[in-house]
């Protein structure tokens, strides 16, 4: 299919009200595709409901203004949130509801089926079979669920080639191809430069190898994107290898493979890896060490988002993760007034597996200290951590009475206040004060005084109860620094295994290769 | 720019530490900790310049609790401050006690 007849295409495919969806996830995007939606006739072509990962692109967000879409069932909403925001105010856009990863698939398949999928691939050959390369990320999911439900696939490749490196999607499974004018669009999202992992990061991280993956032996675990999980990674060959836990912690992982990681890797820590989706400058590396990562035939890596994320939920036995507020209940969210989100995995990875069955040391574990009655059926638990600094940049407080989740729910007309995780799902706080452990609180009021015993000088930290925080400090339901034998004075950035992208390309024996932004030498 | 100014009472001996010290940087997100020796005896004095206006009572809770730590007979302690958090701020300060007192590798 020329390029240049898209356009035509789309109108003569899409019935106004069809659910179309529009792949591109916070990765890679089909974004010429989008564009070339974003252009039909609005009179041909009008209140789509749009099915989708993530809201990314300018085009995305035409398509509401000019009435060509008028619905959105969504995951993730990145730099354009308070652009959406204000969109829904305006009535252009009705939002079903916003979901995580695996649910929004899940409705793929029960109540969300696409009659039209706009799909990404590097390449085609000449039957239509796709080559995703690296970056599979969700276009199995979204193509199994509209092509075998009489939807039709439109796929946009970088390159038509007469013979693929391996088959990621098989070609009658897609009913047509196009190759875009460009490359389609890919963000690195999961590099974290060293150069920014500051000493109470790294106290904190220290805290949680210590406090928490030493205690309870993890060996099977995700770590959210950010500077707190990426200060965890920098400090495996050099913190935790001086404890003795090289071998006893972190071997199993779902994880993007995040470049901060590769020291570890190097060091001998990790044993597999399996990832949502790839990473911009990462593809050599990867493809060098098929010992860790999934990689196919063809050498370079395998990613698929719906099985990683079903992987972090049932057979990882940690989630860490970061947020922007919490409530004294452990409640947290990253709404900020005026500004759409989205929750992307954090509501699946970081939350209990009810239905999960096999054990591992560190679940029954955490399942015993959340148990209060010796006569209760015992099960063990997932142990969600959320990692946070108690103040945010411009001294918002991380610590809240209540989250402004409650204030977009009220002016939005959600039916329920958009929480990210829920503080039921948490079992430890960890802050540059100490570590709360919530599985070992027994009742409402301790679990408060346990988190107010950790918010540090916020408003929520001031009002705690000295005398209480020190009696749950006695129990070990907190834990500082000192109290867990870290030396305050060590967290310093000698620490980082790394303190330089250039460090990890050293690390990588020149493997891999950052993008140009991350560049500074 | 905001200028505090602080004083503590301990009753402690006057620790014998060097002249003076002086850790950090000014920067965003960061601060610069000077710390004197001086005769005010009994007295700290804590001086803060910062860029963050309105945050009184912030510095005055960090700063208690830090007099509380250390014993900080006879010093003035001088604050730049570019809008470090409570966490930065009292490890900085703790670093620049460490320091003055020669205990810091």
């Amino acid at each position: 299919m020329p390029a240049g007849r898209m356009q035509e295409l789309l109108e003569a495919v899409l019935e106004p009200g069809d659910r179309v969806c529009l792949e591109g996830n916070n990765q890679k995007q089909a974004d010429f595709l989008a564009g070339c939606l974003a252009k039909v006739n609005p009179e041909r072509v009008h209140d789509l409901h749009m099915v989708q990962s993530v809201i990314a692109l300018p085009e995305h967000i035409e398509l509401f203004e000019r009435g060509i879409a008028h619905k959105v069932d969504f995951s993730f909403s990145g730099p354009v949130g308070v652009r959406m925001a204000q969109l829904v105010a305006a009535g252009k856009i009705q939002i079903g509801a916003i979901h995580t990863y695996l649910e929004l698939f899940g409705r793929y398949f029960i109540d969300l089926t696409p009659q039209v999928a706009l799909i990404v691939a590097h390449s085609a050959d000449r039957e239509g079979n796709l080559y995703t390369g690296p970056n599979t990320e969700d276009t199995p999911t979204i193509v199994e669920a509209t092509a075998f439900k009489s939807g039709i696939v439109i796929a946009q490749v970088n390159q038509i080639v007469d013979r693929l490196p391996r088959v990621d999607i098989p070609a009658d499974w897609v009913d047509f191809v196009t190759q875009a004018p460009t490359p389609h669009f890919i963000e690195p999202l999961f590099t974290r430069d060293p150069a920014q992992v500051g000493e109470i990061k790294i106290l904190m991280a220290m805290m949680v190898i210590k406090g928490i993956y030493a205690e309870y032996g993890i060996n099977r675990l995700n770590h959210g994107v950010g500077f707190d999980a990426a200060a965890i990674e920098l400090l495996l060959p050099t913190y935790a290898d001086s404890l003795g836990l090289k071998g006893k912690i972190c071997r199993h992982w779902m994880l993007n493979p995040h470049p901060t990681l590769i020291p570890a890797i190097e060091s001998g820590f990790v044993q597999s890896v399996y990832s949502p989706g790839s990473e911009l400058g990462m593809e050599g590396y990867v493809s060098a060490r098929p010992d860790v990562f999934f990689t196919g035939a063809d050498g370079s890596q395998r990613t698929n988002r719906a099985f990683s994320h079903a992987a972090g939920h049932y057979a990882c036995d940690l989630f860490i993760g970061s947020t922007l507020q919490m409530d004294l209940d452990g409640n947290s969210s990253t709404v900020t007034l005026g500004r759409i989100a989205g929750y992307g995995g954090a509501p699946n990875l970081g939350s209990d597996a009810r239905g999960r069955r096999h054990c591992q040391p560190a679940w029954l574990k955490a399942g015993r200290q959340a148990h209060d009655r010796p006569a209760a059926m015992p099960r063990g638990r997932k142990l969600v951590v959320q990692m946070v600094e108690t103040f945010r940049e411009q001294m918002q407080p991380t610590f809240v009475e209540r989250l402004d989740a409650w204030t977009f729910m009220e002016s939005s007309g959600m039916e329920l206040p958009p929480v990210m995780v829920y503080g039921d799902d948490v079992s430890h706080i960890v802050t540059e004060e100490g570590i709360a452990n919530l599985l070992l609180c027994r009742t409402e009021e301790e679990r408060s005084e346990a988190i107010r015993g950790v918010a540090g000088y916020t408003p929520v930290g001031q009002a705690r109860s000295r005398s209480m925080v020190e009696n749950l400090r006695d129990r070990g339901i907190i834990q500082r620094p000192e109290d867990l034998g870290i030396d305050k004075r060590l967290a310093t950035r000698d620490l980082l295994a790394a303190r330089s992208i250039k460090e990890l390309v050293h690390w990588s024996g020149g493997l891999y290769q950052p993008p140009q932004r991350f560049r500074n030498w | 720019m905001e200028h505090l100014r602080f004083e503590f009472k301990t009753p402690g001996n006057r620790p014998s530490g060097r002249a003076s010290a002086l850790v950090g940087v000014v920067s965003s997100g960061n601060l610069e900790v000077m710390v004197e020796s001086t005769d005010l005896n009994e007295a700290c004095q804590v001086e803060v310049n910062t860029s963050a206006r309105g945050f009184a009572a912030i510095w005055q809770a960090v700063l208690t609790d830090f007099a509380e730590r250390h014993d900080l007979a006879g010093l003035r302690i001088s604050i730049n401050d570019g809008g470090a958090t409570p966490a930065v701020v009292s490890l900085r300060l703790d670093q620049a006690i460490e320091e003055f007192l020669g205990m810091s590798s």
